[in-house]
């Protein structure tokens, strides 16, 4: 029992005399809530409660709609309301009389006003529009209080869009006399800075100045802040890393005033909010940690008093140690701390050091040997919250020799365990360690039945899958593949057998795809035998439809033995005309597939994993389909991102009970993610599947947006990135390895058998050292991926690894690509060609240098190249292309030994020429006779492409024909009366106009000239040359609506991501920027986080770019109504974005 | 961070709530009965930190009274632990004050209201139901906590604006 409230207690009889007096008015009307309060106490039903409330609420809606109302009893009835609506009934007729209230009353009426508001709407709700008025005034208040609750109103909520309307005054504030109104304007910046970053960029130095404020509450208030941004941005906060670690020595040091000591401690929040902040600017930065080592150490030393706050301050100190780069001492210091945590009695502490070594184990694992005896305790401790964070904890150190053992006792937790959510994040735990380092065979399907049987349909999707994959693309050799599988076959067969209705479905899933797969290695085994144990599934009543499709398909597959052929008709008779769509289509499947053998091999061939299979990840096929879905007025797709965006708006905490609520890892779960592992041949029914499932995610899962991924198939997400980049920090530290190796070594070899606690039962020793097996040699420790004692027995192939990445291409033939990676695939595609055309460049010597020459130069052109080049170079500032920052490619006469004859070739350039953009003159070919140079220029309305025929010769060249021809150009030409003869050392000139055929992301010309000497045989000489496609873009001047319009009518379109360009800036602006000089693009327009792009490629075909910045990338989805154009944009803007 | 603060009483019965995000009144009464049936089935022996789905609880009883706090899985819950117990302590400041001040012995009244019979404030083992001057706490609450973040602790400060408001109303 607390003392305070024993304190309150003691109080109170002096008081009760004083109720039984009639009150005065004030009293009774306060008393309303009294008794409302106690009429609900003494209720005993859910029905009643409901049916007093409602008499409330319709009290409460009578009086505040009345006229006679005053101030004070809406005050009243507001808290009534307010209360009603804590018990969850809602009473929105009083939102309004809460605005009505904060903007009429005074003093206390005004505060419970705001309150009211804060408590019942949301920030996106309607009415709060009007509350801003009432701000703005009490803002301007010369009453300190109004200001003051203002301030907090705003801190707690406010239209995002009506930031600027008070964004001056709340900055004034920042300078006001009095600490409190200071304080509560940086909170309120705090404030914009969440809802709106951008609205406060120009205040960043003021932010300094609060965080500089002699008062330490204004301080304290602009860590909010600095958390934040630091969390956001690391780098750009290092400087201040002496001033957090200074505070810190000041408040460690006592020398705040003693109102902020809680306990004797001197401001202990304060304190573990300025180790998170130096926690994360320490994380892999050696230098910065330096600053800190000093101010850790002695808030360690500090932090003796035993109270639960300084073990709270002591357990972020500990983090922060292992946070940052490590300094041995230190880490010794913080792994002593924890041991009293872990081998206190107190619960609390208990917990609070498992949390803690599990965080730190991973970097030195010997910790858990020190502690070993405790974490077998913890291990059998009746609560199971203790269980749980231990078993987390052994999650970590686990390895090849200890997996069955941690294993066993997941397994254990998981039989007794009835909460959904701990079972469905333990199964996963479960299946990825048997997954990494399963010790056989046998082990490793157990185990994988149990995971199936207990995890049940609440278990990841990705689980099963990954199982499926892991089987069919097998892993080392051939013949352990075979043995897998065999004893997964049997394992199966027998559990058919037994009592299959118990299984839950998804296993029943994984049973029938393996038995359909695999049960023809079993040569003993009747075909028969297995489609009996399959037709039995299909006759439960508990199976779902969703099984018995994938029961329909392994039987499809079964047919091919032959012998089966009845029960396969029967069965197909039976379903082939199900209510079920999906069903039907199988039963269906399956009658054609049996009678035609030829299509089913075609259709199924045997071990289909080991097949690569060519998937149209563009889904261009469809392309008609969408564009006239679009012209039929359907919406435009929208990104996955997009609509979570969109949903994301209204929902955080998410209440979704159980649902199917982990995060599934995209990473780890490769292509086969909520796919069913049916055959792509299989499409059409692949449709009904898909959408069946996708409607199911939709209802089942939880809402994720907003609430911060916490677990995932890894443990904690937080936690374990951090040890990754610990872990990467550990590598090139001279400072730790040797000596920490030693340390380890001496440490270990002083408790050989580790015997911390006096005499533990045998029984508990001999799990001590089965679990901490593999541990104590401490070179050989495998953590998270760091050295390995032994091969990963279950490691995938490296295709298995690339395809699960989307690096690949293909992927395997049984697996079906999940949508997500079609963009990988897209950007594979465009990466590939990338290469490609590399390749091109590079074999054909003549044009490398010009190939790469304008994509590298375009627009980089700085004022050397103008220097040297000024007298031709296209300056002319009424040229709308110079306008757009085309500018003359550098000659870079250093490199290129055409340089000089550049110089010369250039002045034979046309004038009309010669005052335009154009790209360096190019050397295409030459012998002892003729050399052929070639440039093009860019002209507003076309490219012109000009060839210089140079006669190095002492003759004159007559009958020159030059002929050129591209696949991807049209190529006519400009001169009327191309010039034939070419006297002794002089150059003629060719005019080629160019306009794109079909885009590419380079385009070629090849040539041919032929030419006649005056002694000798006609001669030929072959050349090309390449440009890229963006010489051929312009700007396309739109307006908004024009864009709009267009935007709808055009069928091409691609998406892909980009990286942002953060340098200074503003990203977005930054970006389009670069895109624009780069790429001769007109920005249409920018509104806050997405820009419209439009240009055009000669002639006008136009291509639209519509641009949105989404986390840190910037999602571009380009249309055109020419095929091909945005892929070709799209990679050039790649380019362009990576050249910058 | 901070999800949610609630107050309920050994019934179930939410005396005070207040969310950090934003959750439909519709799923509010499910969401507290459940953490509130994760909460009182514990011993006291047990931790005072509970998993629930994807977040956590921490809980600290005084008496009849539970105060329940919400938090992501990156809080430090010894942290807010005792930040419960702060504010159990500024509201013990706050209404003790108060009973001194004679024009404010309606507050004490409507806080430390009784339920079942007067006696239960005599027996500390008999239920006793503590009931607020719910907008008072709110207000102290908000000023200790604001977007789920801990804004200040220091108790003379978290006071100072209710205070100076009774003050006022005061005359």
């Amino acid at each position: 029992m607390s003392d305070v409230v024993e304190k309150t207690l003691t109080a109170l009889p002096s008081l009760l005399s004083l109720d039984s007096q009639p009150g005065s008015a004030k009293l009774s009307s306060t008393s309303k809530l009294g008794n409302l309060i106690r009429g609900i106490t003494e209720l005993t039903s859910k029905h009643e409660e409901e049916k007093l409330i409602q008499r409330e609420l319709a009290s409460i809606k009578e009086q505040v709609s009345s006229p006679n109302t005053s101030m004070r009893q809406m005050k009243e009835l507001m808290v009534r309301a307010i209360y009603c609506e804590s018990l969850g009934y809602e009473a929105s007729f009083s939102y309004i009389h809460a605005i009505k209230l904060a903007q009429q009353g005074t003093v206390l009426e005004k505060r419970v006003g705001y309150l009211a508001v804060s408590l019942f709407l949301n920030e996106s709700h309607e009415l709060l529009l009007l509350l801003v008025n009432t701000v703005l005034k009490d803002l301007q208040s010369t009453n300190l209080i109004e200001v003051c609750m203002a301030l907090t109103v705003v801190s707690q909520m406010f239209p995002k869009d009506m930031i600027p309307a008070i964004l001056p005054l709340v900055e004034e504030k920042l300078n006001h006399p009095k600490e409190i109104i200071r304080r509560k304007a940086v909170l309120a910046l705090y404030k914009f800075y969440l809802i709106a970053p951008n609205q406060v960029q120009h205040i960043h130095n003021k932010f300094r100045k609060a965080l500089c404020d002699k008062d330490p509450g204004v301080m304290t208030a602009s860590l909010h802040i600095y958390l934040q941004m630091i969390q956001e941005n690391p780098e750009g906060y290092k400087d201040l890393t002496a001033s957090f670690v200074t505070i810190l020595k000041q408040v460690v040091g006592g020398k705040l005033p003693m109102d902020f000591n809680y306990h004797s401690v001197p401001a202990p929040w304060l304190q573990i909010q300025l180790l998170r902040i130096l926690s994360l600017l320490g994380k892999n930065d050696q230098s910065t940690s330096e600053i800190m080592y000093e101010v850790l150490d002695e808030s360690l030393r500090r932090a003796e008093m035993n109270h639960n706050i300084t073990y709270a301050i002591l357990y972020e100190c500990v983090k922060c140690i292992y946070t940052i780069h490590p300094k041995s001492d230190l880490l010794e210091k913080a792994a002593k701390c924890i041991g009293n945590f872990v081998l206190s009695p107190k619960i609390n502490l208990k917990y609070l050091g498992l949390k803690a070594l599990t965080y730190v184990v991973q970097q030195d694992p010997k910790l858990a040997l020190q502690h070993q005896m405790t974490i077998i305790e913890c291990l059998d401790h009746p609560d199971l919250i203790i269980k749980r964070e231990t078993l987390e904890l052994l999650f970590r150190i686990t390895n090849a020799q200890n997996v069955t053992v941690i294993v066993e006792k997941m397994l254990e937790f998981l039989h007794s365990n009835t909460d959904d959510y701990t079972t469905i994040d333990l199964v996963g735990k479960v299946a990825e360690l048997a997954e990494k380092y399963a010790p056989g065979n046998e082990w490793f399907i157990e185990t994988m039945n149990t995971v199936f049987s207990v995890g049940g349909d609440m278990m990841q999707p990705d689980i099963p899958n990954s199982f499926l994959k892991l089987l069919s693309e097998g892993f080392d050799t051939v013949e352990e593949d075979r043995k897998l599988r065999l004893f997964a076959v049997d394992s199966y067969v027998s559990l058919l057998q037994g009592e299959p209705g118990k299984l839950p479905q998804r296993f029943l899933q994984v049973i029938s795809w393996v038995l359909g797969e695999y049960s023809h290695l079993r040569e003993e085994l009747e075909p028969a035998t297995v489609m009996r144990l399959l037709a039995k599934l299909l006759d439960m009543k508990q199976t779902s439809s969703e099984t018995k499709s994938w029961v329909l398909l392994a039987m499809t597959k079964l047919v091919r033995a032959g012998q089966v052929f009845q029960s396969a008709q029967e069965v197909s008779e039976t379903y082939g005309s199900s209510m079920d769509t999906v069903l039907r289509q199988r039963a269906q499947e399956l009658q054609h597939l049996s009678q035609d053998c030829e299509l089913r091999a075609r259709v199924l061939p045997q071990d289909a994993g080991l097949e690569p299979l060519e998937v149209d990840s563009s889904l261009s096929f469809l392309d008609g389909f969408v564009s006239e879905a679009l012209a039929a007025g359907a919406a435009p797709y929208k990104p996955p991102h997009q609509r979570q965006e969109e949903l994301a708006q209204a929902k955080a905490l998410s209440l979704e009970p159980y649902g199917l609520s982990l995060p599934i890892s995209m990473s780890s779960c490769s292509i086969a993610d909520r796919q069913s592992p049916t055959l792509l041949s299989m499409s059409s029914g692949l449709s009904g599947d898909s959408t069946d499932l996708s409607h199911k995610g939709s209802s089942t899962t939880l809402k994720l947006d907003g609430v911060k991924r916490v677990w995932g198939r890894e443990g904690y997400l937080a936690q374990r990135e951090a040890v990754e980049e610990a872990a990467q920090v550990e590598v090139p530290s001279p400072l730790r390895s040797p000596s920490q190796q030693a340390e380890a070594d001496s440490s270990h070899s002083q408790t050989p058998t580790p015997t911390p606690t006096p005499e533990p039962d045998q029984e508990k020793q001999q799990l001590a050292s089965s679990l901490f097996f593999g541990l104590s040699s401490q070179s050989s420790v495998c953590l998270m991926g760091k050295s390995e004692p032994t091969p990963q027995r279950f490691r995938r192939k490296a295709k298995g690894q690339a395809s699960s990445s989307g690096a690949a291409e293909q992927i395997s033939n049984s697996l079906v690509s999940a949508p997500s990676a079609v963009d990988n695939f897209l950007c594979n595609n465009l990466l590939d060609s990338n290469i490609t055309s590399q390749v091109g460049i590079s074999s054909s010597e003549q044009t490398s240098e010009l190939s790469q020459g304008p994509a590298t130069t375009n627009g980089t052109c700085d004022t050397e190249a103008e220097s040297t080049d000024g007298d031709i170079k296209g300056s002319n500032p009424s040229l709308i292309i110079g306008d757009n920052g085309l500018v003359a490619a550098d000659p870079t006469p250093h490199k290129d030994p055409g340089s000089p004859k550049d110089f010369c070739l250039s002045s034979h350039l046309p004038a009309e020429l010669s005052e335009l953009c154009r790209s360096e003159i190019t050397p295409l070919c030459s012998n002892q006779s003729l050399g052929l140079s070639a440039c093009h220029v860019h002209k507003e309305d076309s490219l012109v492409l000009v060839v210089f025929i140079t006669n190095s010769s002492d003759a004159a060249i007559r009958q020159i024909l030059l002929d050129l021809d591209s696949e991807q150009l049209q190529v006519s030409c400009v001169s009327d009366s191309p010039v034939e003869d070419v006297t002794s050392h002089s150059v003629a000139m060719h005019q080629f106009s160019l306009t794109v055929k079909r885009p590419s992301v380079h385009v070629e010309v090849v040539g041919m000239v032929s030419y006649q000497l005056p002694v000798g045989t006609p001669q030929e000489v072959q050349f090309s040359y390449k440009l890229p496609l963006t010489s051929f873009i312009r700007p396309l001047t739109v307006s908004t609506e024009e864009y709009g319009t267009m935007w709808l009518s055009f069928s091409h379109d691609t998406k892909q991501n980009l990286t942002l360009i953060s340098d200074g800036e503003e990203p977005l602006t930054a970006t389009l920027n670069v895109l624009k000089e780069k790429l001769q693009l007109h920005i249409v327009e920018i509104i806050g986080m997405e820009g419209i792009i439009a240009c055009q490629l000669l002639r006008d075909q136009p291509c639209l770019m519509h641009c949105r910045v989404h986390a840190d990338v910037l999602a571009v989805w380009l249309r055109s109504p020419v095929p091909d154009l945005p892929d070709c944009l799209i990679y050039h803007c790649q380019r362009a974005l990576q050249e910058h | 961070m901070i999800k949610f603060v609630l107050m309920v009483n050994r019934q179930g019965q939410t005396r005070l709530s207040r969310y950090y995000q934003p959750v439909e009144l519709s799923r509010r009464a499910a969401l507290e009965a459940d953490v509130v049936r994760c909460c009182l089935t514990r011993k006291k022996d047990q931790c005072s930190f509970v998993e629930y789905k994807d977040f956590k609880l921490v809980y600290r009883q005084y008496a009849a009274l539970y105060i329940v706090v919400g938090v992501t899985d990156t809080e430090n819950e010894l942290s807010i632990y005792e930040l419960v117990h702060n504010f159990v302590e500024v509201l013990d400041k706050y209404f003790s004050r108060v009973v001194r001040h004679s024009d404010f012995i309606f507050t004490v009244q409507m806080f430390y209201c009784l339920s079942i019979n007067q006696l239960c404030f005599v027996s500390q083992q008999s239920e006793l139901d503590i009931m607020f001057n719910l907008d008072r706490v709110h207000i102290i609450l908000d000023e200790m906590i604001q977007n789920g973040h801990i804004v200040e602790t220091n108790k003379s400060r978290i006071l100072a604006p209710l205070t100076a408001l009774d003050k006022m109303a005061d005359g």
